[in-house]
């Protein structure tokens, strides 16, 4: 059957990976931009990850049958710099026109700090200016609760911003209800040790609905697994959930968020 | 308190289909707790086993919600911001009680 893993971070996973995931039923994937483990030392390097995420991974995922498409930002993990993530923010206009390019992500909070927020502030104004879908990360372990209501107010504050076309990931038991009661939709994350489990997933779906909701692997560099979403959807069937809520958590809603953008054309 | 039927699983088909694992979580637990009691050290002062503490509270207390109240329970409760990180970047798993718990 086939799925949409929403975000998930292929520069950081070998090829192999791609074609697992061709061979689980991955149709497309989205690829927000990230930290890569370390600080870039200047814009540059931002550039030359922006032109690896609209230019080449698409080529790579294409060898499998996977459409792939990208969001832009300057991540919260290099976002308590205000001035030098002025200087990435003011390249991104030029890679929004670009066939791939879905939106401004993943941005948010990472230490709920003021220089994070004002950077925040910033990429919501981008995305309002250029009418681009947002997807927005948010913090880790103690900080996402704090972190996550902050996002939230901050985006509100922009009266022009319409939740639904906002996706806020990484909810979980405590944060999902919130977000989704504020009319934003929520992404699940399934990573081991610091986020979703599979089975917590179905939970959430099965006591918080499986509207505007969606499941992501979000892996990258770190201890994480590219199957994730394959075996949520396998958790999900041996729990007895319709196959017709498990096709809308792992394919069609997805793709009705992201089809609000008229380049995410997945069939 | 009872929670609300959600599940479409029985409750047989619950603790077969799951009960290995957690048994095994559980003991990960136990030897976890076993170990930092064999380590040398002080064992008073650290947040986060004050914070483990209290959450393994929450299990048995019959209530529903356990997972989200234990999130809760190691989140930072605060509302001020920093101005910024101090080159931090990563997390701890749980917040300093100040009132100094139970
Ligand atoms: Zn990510």
């Amino acid at each position: 059957m086939r799925y949409i893993d929403p975000h998930i971070h292929m520069v950081s996973r070998t090829t192999d990976d791609y074609q697992r995931m061709a061979q689980a039923g991955c149709v497309a994937i989205t690829e927000p931009a990230f930290w890569a483990g370390f600080d870039r030392s200047s814009p540059k390097g931002f550039f030359d990850y922006f032109r690896q995420l609209t230019e080449y991974e698409p080529q790579r995922a294409a060898m499998f049958g996977i459409r792939h498409f990208t969001w832009l930002c300057i991540n919260p993990k290099e976002g308590d710099d205000p001035g030098f993530a002025r200087e990435v923010m003011s390249i991104i206009p030029d890679f929004l026109d670009k066939q791939t390019v879905l939106g401004i992500g993943e941005i948010g909070l990472n230490k709920n700090t003021k220089n994070e927020l004002i950077v925040l502030e910033d990429h919501i104004g981008l995305a309002e200016k250029h009418n681009q879908l947002i997807l927005v990360h948010t913090p880790h372990l103690e900080d996402k609760l704090k972190g996550t209501r902050i996002i939230m107010d901050a985006i509100e504050a922009n009266a022009s911003i319409d939740p639904g076309r906002v996706l806020i990931d990484h909810v979980e038991e405590h944060t999902v209800k919130e977000v989704l009661d504020r009319g934003f939709w929520a992404g699940m994350t399934l990573y081991p040790d610091t986020k979703c489990t599979p089975q917590r997933a179905a939970d959430i779906v099965e006591m918080y609905g499986n509207e505007r909701i969606w499941i992501n692997s979000a892996g990258d560099w770190g201890i994480s697994d590219p199957l994730s979403v394959p075996k949520a959807r396998i958790e999900m069937k041996r729990r007895g959930h319709s196959a017709a809520s498990i096709e809308k958590v792992s394919f069609e809603n997805p793709r009705t968020f992201l089809g609000q953008c008229p380049r995410f054309d997945v069939e | 308190m009872s929670a609300p039927k959600t599940c479409p699983m029985s409750k047989d088909r619950v603790v077969d289909t799951y009960f290995m694992e957690h048994r095994a979580k559980l003991i990960d637990l136990a030897a976890f707790l076993d170990r930092f009691d064999r380590a040398d050290g002080d064992d008073s002062g650290d947040f986060r086993m004050a914070a483990l503490e209290q959450a393994t509270r929450v299990l048995l207390d019959g209530q529903p919600h356990r997972a989200k109240r234990i999130l809760e329970l190691f989140s930072d409760p605060t509302t001020e911001l920093p101005q910024d990180a101090q080159g931090t970047k990563g997390a701890s798993g749980a917040y300093p009680l100040t009132d100094g718990g139970e």
